[in-house]
């Protein structure tokens, strides 16, 4: 927010202007607000291995983060260009494999890949998106320095966050909205609708495409959002044990009867959508989905098998894919990575660990990974171990010199550390990015680690108009 | 059209809602009931319990009947699965399964009512309190009614969630005249005591209806005028009557959305029948135990029907 002591950036001008002359006890009590609100409409999460019953709230910081719409539209640009690059490396890699005769990547990297899903060759998804919904998570360095954390093409959730962040901020701010342009990012349920829609596939027996999201159920920790998606879209929310196989096609158990699906929105990871395809023990998936996916006679999304390009052993490659499949150069840089499976990196990673963050390839929500910096001796040498003995699982990058943006905290504002997760909707004709996303926080001073399930937060996302 | 889970989890969590609010008015019934006849409070607490249909699990829990016992068994023990915290959580469990068909004021006004019992009943309740949580439970509970018909389409929807309402609210008004039938009156002399007419009077309050039958039979409290009045007045919303007409009023309407007529329907219509062939004279003759034992039946059977009629299971 601040260059300096005593110049605040550009775009928080008027929000600095109006914040200054506010009572912080009335900001306080309004964070109190923002808690029974949430609490009230039910957006809470379960973290998993603890007691069913704990529903816990992600912390809010009513502090909105501000970006102006000079930034955004390069952000927009070169997140387009990444999801066109991702779907048309998706297509390629289960066809041709252009890429891989071209030797811009090591095809093992491919076949051995956990990732990677021979079911999917040859399979033609219904309008050709295999990413329907990405989230890309960026950091930012500097003034025009943003980063590419992850890219986020599986199921990526917060979307509801960003939603109801956005509600929140309305119904306690409404005179800050008044001063200052802040782009709506309401339209997302109906464009989701409507890019969803546009990929049913064309021999569906429906008058109007029928859409559905996939919930693992009740018990799940993205369930609100499961719900709240459905909700919002108009569509029904269903789990396995309402749908089934009917004469071919995925049908849902009504009142009155079963009723033809035309596409899934499916919050259900790869592995569990079909036990007859894939995993056995599987409750959550519907048996034979991935025949009738593979007759051309559901679209699913995102389609099983995109968990390959935002696999983090492929994110060092991100910039050739991009340049291969649009030839112009990544206009978002790649975080630079050392691939732990090569010998000078991992001899590099190893003599620089306490300076570098190290990841699991397969790892997610900011489990098993070490931040060097913030590493005690013990645990450096523990996770040398580990890396010693599995280097293929590992990738390492430098820790950034994050920017930061405030929150409000007990004195007043405080700078944090912050990621950025703009949603994106891609259908045969159109790539749709809202102007906004889910901004997460480190809460604890000094924290790099966003994830919620380790004591980060979140905040509103002001993209401002022209 | 909608998810036959959808449809089950809305009659669920009606029922669920339903079944806490009853439980509070008979709870409150029986103890102005003990209050006002301090010497054998136990039994009246003993009573309660039995009319809860809880006795069993009370049993194997404590062995004697005391205030606190019953009110904090009844209210909020995990053990007891009627608990009025465990109807909650359960209703509350199916509005977020059936989210997408409810109201944001409908869901906000369950999800609001258990986030307060979870904090009040967090702790045993002393009777000192009780009062003041009692009528907690009716003012929450009747906020979803509310939204509910204040906000909600008259769909089938709709339909689904007033056909759990009625079906428990049938249950539990039948099983409050049974067991007290069956306590109060193992001889036809009794009828007409004084004792007599203090308990029944019970029965009309743990139903919210003193008034409105002194309305409509002045000061005349007999056993006879108060069954007539919770089996056939129709007027009466608590009523076996009511409920059942009701039932059919929401299934006819399903019919009529779906085209379908169905199994339930033709079940319920009988028991509508029933009700109109059968006077309170004809009840008492050929007993009441066994009039209502087979309404009970016959009410279990009417919720299987509508279980399987509109697939709300795989």
């Amino acid at each position: 927010m601040l260059i300096s002591q005593d110049q605040v950036r550009d775009p928080y001008s008027v929000y600095y202007d109006w914040f200054s002359k506010e009572d912080l006890k009335r900001l306080r009590l309004k964070s109190t607000e923002a808690e029974a609100f949430f609490r009230k409409i039910g957006i809470t999460f379960n973290v998993y291995g603890q007691d069913e019953a704990d529903e816990r709230l992600i912390p809010f910081d009513i502090v909105p983060r501000i970006i102006s719409s000079r930034e955004w539209a390069r952000l927009e640009r070169g997140i387009d260009q990444r999801v066109r690059a991702i779907n048309a490396f998706l297509h390629d890699i289960y066809h041709r494999q252009e890429i891989l005769r071209a030797g811009r990547i090591p095809a093992e990297l491919i076949a051995k890949n956990e990732a990677f899903l021979p079911e999917m060759i040859g399979v033609n998804p219904p309008g050709g998106v295999y990413s329907h919904i990405a989230g890309v998570d960026l950091v930012r360095t500097g003034e025009d320095d943003f980063f590419v954390l992850e890219d986020n093409v599986r199921t990526p959730s917060g979307v509801s966050y960003m939603l109801e962040n956005r509600e929140t901020m309305l119904q306690m701010f409404p005179e800050l909205f008044t001063r200052m342009k802040v782009r709506p990012v309401s339209a997302y349920p109906r464009l989701l609708r409507r890019s969803l829609s546009n990929c049913a596939p064309e021999n569906s027996p429906n008058r109007k495409p029928v859409v559905a999201v996939l919930t693992p159920g009740i018990h799940n920790s993205a369930y609100f959002e499961h719900a709240f998606l459905a909700d919002q879209m108009g569509a029904e929310l269903v789990e396995s044990n309402d749908l089934s196989v009917v004469d071919g096609r995925i049908a849902m158990r009504t009142t009155q009867g079963f009723q033809p699906v035309d596409v899934i929105y499916r919050r259900v990871d790869d592995a569990y959508l079909d036990p007859l395809n894939f995993n056995p023990e599987s409750l959550l998936g519907v048996p034979g989905i991935m025949d009738v996916y593979r007759a051309g006679n559901i679209t699913l999304a995102n389609a099983p098998g995109t968990g390959i390009a935002d696999d983090k052993a492929l994110y060092s490659y991100m910039p050739d894919i991009i340049e291969f499949y649009t030839g112009e150069q990544a206009i978002l840089k790649n975080v630079p990575t050392w691939r732990c499976s090569e010998e000078d990196s991992l001899a590099y990673v190893l003599e620089h660990l306490s300076e570098l963050v190290v990841k699991e390839v397969h790892g997610s929500g900011g489990y098993g990974m070490l931040v060097g910096p913030a590493a005690n001796k013990k645990e450096l040498s523990d996770f040398e171990a580990k890396l010693r003995a599995k280097p293929a699982n590992y990738i390492a990058q430098p820790t950034l010199a994050l920017s930061t943006v405030p929150i409000l905290a007990k004195s007043g504002l405080a700078p944090r550390h912050v990621d950025l997760r703009p949603f994106v909707l891609v259908s045969p004709n159109s790539i749709d990015i809202t102007p906004g996303g889910l901004t997460r926080v480190a809460l604890k001073q000094g924290s790099l680690v966003v994830n919620s399930s380790q004591g980060g937060g979140t905040k509103d996302t002001w993209v401002l108009g022209d | 059209m909608m998810l036959g889970k959808t449809a089950g989890g809305l009659f669920w969590m009606f029922r669920y809602l339903e079944r806490a609010e009853n439980t509070a008015r008979l709870l409150e019934a029986g103890w102005h009931m003990a209050l006002n006849r301090s010497s054998t409070a136990s039994n009246e607490w003993q009573s309660i319990v039995t009319t809860a249909g809880v006795l069993n699990a009370y049993n194997q829990k404590y062995d004697e009947f005391s205030a606190s016992h019953v009110i904090n068994f009844l209210l909020r023990d995990k053990d007891n699965p009627s608990s009025v915290m465990n109807s909650i959580d359960l209703a509350r469990s199916n509005a977020r399964q059936v989210r997408t068909a409810l109201s944001s004021e409908v869901w906000e006004a369950v999800n609001e009512c258990w986030m307060i019992l979870k904090q009040e009943l967090a702790r045993p309740v002393v009777e000192r309190n009780l009062h003041d949580m009692l009528s907690m439970i009716r003012y929450r509970t009747s906020v979803v009614r509310g939204a509910l018909y204040g906000t909600m389409l008259r769909n089938d929807i709709f339909a689904f969630s007033r056909l759990g309402t009625f079906l428990e609210r049938a249950d539990n008004t039948a099983r409050i005249l049974d067991v007290k039938y069956y306590l109060l009156l193992p001889s036809a002399s009794f009828v007409g005591s004084s004792m007599d007419n203090v308990q029944w009077e019970v029965i009309l309050h743990s139903v919210s209806a003193q008034r409105s039958y002194r309305w409509l039979h002045g000061g005349d409290i007999s056993a006879q005028g108060i069954v007539d009045f919770l089996v056939f007045d129709r007027r009466m919303p608590r009523s076996l009557a009511f409920c059942v007409a009701e039932t059919v009023q929401y299934l006819d309407q399903l019919e009529q959305e779906y085209g379908t007529r169905q199994d339930s329907q033709i079940l319920a219509e009988r028991m509508a029948d029933r009700m109109s062939q059968n006077t309170i004279e004809s009840v008492f003759q050929n007993g009441l135990h066994e009039f209502l034992a087979e309404f009970i039946a016959d009410t279990t059977q009417l919720a299987k029907h509508i279980e399987q009629d509109f697939s709300f299971y795989g």
